[in-house]
C-alpha cells in the first residue's frame, strides 16, 4: 500500500498532536525516578544508570498515606459503582419493562440529574451531612456519588435492556416465574457488557472528583487520592521529587487501567454518542 | 436525550392498567428514586430555599425575600466580584467551544478518513487525558509552565518562539486564557470522540453520491457532513456549557480558591466556594453561598432552555 502525499500530512497531523497530548504526561512520569539535579539539568532525558533514583517516592510515602488515600478511592468508586449498577438496572428495568401511569413522569424527572450538576445542592448536601454524622465519612460520598451517578446510568441501562429479546422473559413468565426471579436471574446477568458504558461515565468522575472530597471528607484520613495529591502536593511544593512522585502515583493506576480497557471505555463512549 | 425517556414507555404490556400500583414495580423503582431524591432533588430545592433566609452570628435564620440576590447583583462588595466570575465563565466558555470544540471537530474529521491506519492508536492516545484527574493536569501544567524548570521556554526556544514565553499563569493578562486553554487540552478528547461517531454513522452513498455530482472535498464538508452533524455539535454545545459554569477544580488546584492574580481566574465555581466557606478575612455564609448556587443553576437552567428550544428543535435529527 502507498501512501499519497495528503495521507502522510494527516498522519503528521495525528501524530504532532498526539506529541502534544501526552508529553506533558510523559515528562512527569520519566522526572519522577530522577534526581533534583537531573531534573533541571536536563528535563527531557531518560532517567540513567547515574540519574536514576526513587527518593521522591520513599518521601511521599514516609510523609503522606499514600495507601490509605488510594484505599479510600477504590472502597468509593467500587461501592458507588456496584450500587449505581444494581439500583440503577432495577430502575432501568421497571421504566423500560412496565408500563404504567407515570411512567414518562419518572423518566423526565430523572433527566433533571443528567442535566443538572448536583455541585450546586452543595449547601444543603452538606448540612444534611452534618446531621446525619456522615462528614469525614466514606459514607457521605458513596451516597451523592450514586445519587448523581443514577440518572445518567438509568438512561444507558434503559437502551440496553430494551435490546434484549423479548422471548426470554416471556417464557419465563409462561413458566410462573416471579418478576423478581427474572430481573436477578435472567436480565441482570445479561447486562453485564453495559456495565463497561456504565463505568466511562459514573467511575472516573467519581474516582477524579476534588468538590466533594474537600467539602464532605477533608480530613480524619478519609481523604481520596485526588485530594490527598492536592493537599500533599500543596504542602511539598518546593519538593520537585516529592511533587512528581505523588504525581507518578496518581497517574499510574489509572493509565494502566485505561490502557488495558481502553477499547471497552472508547466502544461505550462512540456508542453513548450514536443517539 | 429526552426522545430517550418518550422512547422507554413502549407498549411491552405485562400491568393492566388497573387503579393499584403493582409493588414489584415500586420495588424496582423506590431504591433509586429514594437516593436520587434524598441527595439530589432535595438539596437543589432545599438551596433554592436557603438562598431565600439569612443567618446572623448566633446562627438564627430570618426569611428575607430576595435580598440575597438584591445584595449578590447589586451592593458593590458583592456584584462586582459576582459579574467578575460571570464574565470570566462566559471567556471561559467561549475559549472551550471555539478551540476545545473547534480541534476536536478538526481531529474527528482526520480521524474518520477512510482506511486510516492506526485510527484507533491516536483516538486512545489522544483521549488519555481526559481521562486524568483535573487536579493532577493542573499541576502537571503548573509544572511545565514554571520559568523554574523551563521546559516551556526551552521548547519554546527550540522552535524560534524564546522570546513569547512568560509567567502565564503569574499574569494578570494571561492567566485565564492560559487556564482555559489547560482545560481544553484536557478535554478536547470528548468533542472528538462524539464527532466522530457522528461521522461515522453518515452512510458513504451520501459522501459518494456528493462527489459524483461533482463536490470537492471542501463542499462535501460544508455541505454534506456538517449539516449532519449539527446535533451531535448541538449535544458537544451544551455538554460543555454545563462543565464550564460548574467548572472548580482546576481553578482550585492551579490558584487556589481565591483565583488570582487579582482574581483573573476566578469563576463562578471559585466565587460560590469562596462565598460558601469563606476565606482569610471573610467569613462564609451559608445563605449567601446558597443564593449564589442559586444564580449559577438559573445560568445553567437558563442555557439549557435555550438548547432545548432554540436549538435542538430546529436540528432534525437524520436517521438512515
Amino acid at each position: 500500500m502507498t501512501l499519497r502525499p495528503g495521507r502522510i500530512a494527516v498522519h503528521i497531523a495525528l501524530i504532532l498532536y498526539t506529541i502534544l497530548a501526552l508529553g506533558p504526561i510523559f515528562l512527569i512520569l520519566i522526572n519522577a525516578f530522577k534526581t533534583r539535579r537531573a531534573i533541571f539539568a536536563d528535563p527531557l532525558g531518560f532517567p540513567n544508570g547515574q540519574t536514576f533514583t526513587t527518593i521522591g517516592f520513599d518521601r511521599v510515602f514516609a510523609n503522606s498515606d499514600f495507601g490509605l488515600y488510594f484505599f479510600n478511592s477504590l472502597t468509593v468508586t467500587v461501592v458507588s459503582l456496584v450500587l449505581i449498577v444494581l439500583i440503577g438496572a432495577m430502575a432501568a428495568w421497571a421504566l423500560t419493562e412496565y408500563k404504567f401511569r407515570g411512567n414518562m413522569l419518572i423518566g423526565l424527572y430523572l433527566a433533571i440529574g443528567i442535566m443538572v450538576p448536583i455541585r450546586l445542592g452543595s449547601v444543603s448536601i452538606l448540612r444534611m451531612m452534618v446531621e446525619l454524622n456522615l462528614v469525614n465519612t466514606l459514607t457521605a460520598l458513596i451516597l451523592v456519588y450514586v445519587a448523581q451517578g443514577l440518572p445518567l446510568a438509568i438512561l444507558i441501562l434503559g437502551e440496553f435492556i430494551q435490546q434484549i429479546p423479548k422471548d426470554l422473559r416471556d417464557a419465563a413468565r409462561c413458566d410462573g416465574v416471579s418478576e423478581y426471579r427474572i430481573f436477578f436471574s435472567i436480565i441482570l446477568p445479561l447486562i453485564s457488557p453495559a456495565i463497561a458504558t456504565v463505568a466511562v461515565f459514573t467511575m472516573v468522575p467519581v474516582w477524579n472528583d476534588l468538590w466533594f472530597p474537600l467539602i464532605l471528607a477533608p480530613g480524619d484520613g478519609k481523604q481520596t487520592i485526588t485530594l490527598g495529591v492536592q493537599q500533599f502536593i500543596g504542602q511539598y511544593v518546593t519538593d520537585w521529587n516529592a511533587v512528581l512522585a505523588s504525581l507518578t502515583l496518581a497517574i499510574a493506576p489509572v493509565l494502566a487501567l485505561y490502557l488495558l480497557f481502553s477499547r471497552y471505555l472508547v466502544r461505550g463512549l462512540t456508542a453513548g454518542a450514536v443517539k | 436525550m429526552t426522545d430517550l425517556t418518550a422512547s422507554s414507555v413502549q407498549p411491552t404490556d405485562v400491568v393492566p392498567a388497573r387503579s393499584r400500583f403493582p409493588v414489584h414495580i415500586a420495588v424496582f423503582l423506590a431504591p433509586a428514586l429514594a437516593i436520587y431524591t434524598l441527595f439530589s432533588i432535595y438539596p437543589l430545592i432545599d438551596t433554592i430555599r436557603l438562598s431565600l433566609y439569612a443567618g446572623d452570628e448566633t446562627g438564627l435564620r430570618s426569611f428575607v425575600g430576595l435580598r440575597n440576590f438584591q445584595t449578590l447583583l447589586t451592593d458593590p462588595n458583592w456584584s462586582s466580584q459576582f459579574w467578575n466570575a460571570f464574565r470570566n465563565n462566559l471567556i471561559f466558555f467561549a475559549i472551550h467551544m471555539v478551540v476545545q470544540n473547534g480541534i476536536g471537530l478538526g481531529l474527528a474529521m482526520l480521524l474518520s478518513l477512510p482506511r486510516l491506519i492506526g485510527g484507533s492508536v491516536y483516538r486512545t492516545l489522544i483521549f488519555l487525558p481526559t481521562m486524568l484527574s483535573v487536579v493532577i493536569i493542573g499541576f502537571i501544567w503548573q509544572l511545565m509552565l514554571n520559568p523554574l524548570w523551563g521546559i516551556a521556554p526551552s521548547l519554546l526556544k527550540a522552535v524560534g518562539l524564546g522570546s513569547l514565553f512568560g509567567p502565564w499563569l503569574g499574569q494578570e493578562s494571561t492567566a485565564l486564557l492560559t487556564v482555559s486553554l489547560i482545560s481544553v487540552w484536557q478535554f478536547v478528547g470528548i468533542p472528538m470522540m462524539l464527532i466522530y461517531a457522528a461521522l461515522l454513522n453518515i452512510p458513504d452513498d451520501l459522501l459518494d453520491a456528493a462527489t459524483v455530482d461533482g463536490a470537492g472535498p471542501f463542499s462535501v464538508f460544508w455541505f454534506v457532513r456538517l449539516p449532519l452533524i449539527l446535533p451531535t455539535l448541538g449535544v458537544v454545545s451544551i455538554l460543555t456549557f454545563v462543565a464550564n459554569f460548574n467548572a472548580f477544580d482546576l481553578i482550585y488546584a492551579i490558584k487556589g480558591a481565591l483565583a488570582g492574580p487579582n482574581f483573573s481566574t476566578d469563576i463562578l465555581g471559585t466565587f460560590f466556594y469562596r462565598t460558601f466557606f469563606g476565606f482569610q478575612l471573610q467569613v462564609g455564609s451559608p445563605t449567601m453561598g446558597a443564593a449564589v448556587a442559586t444564580a449559577m443553576l438559573v445560568i445553567i437552567l437558563v442555557g439549557v432552555l435555550i438548547y432545548l428550544f432554540g436549538v435542538q428543535r430546529r436540528l432534525q435529527r437524520h436517521s438512515f
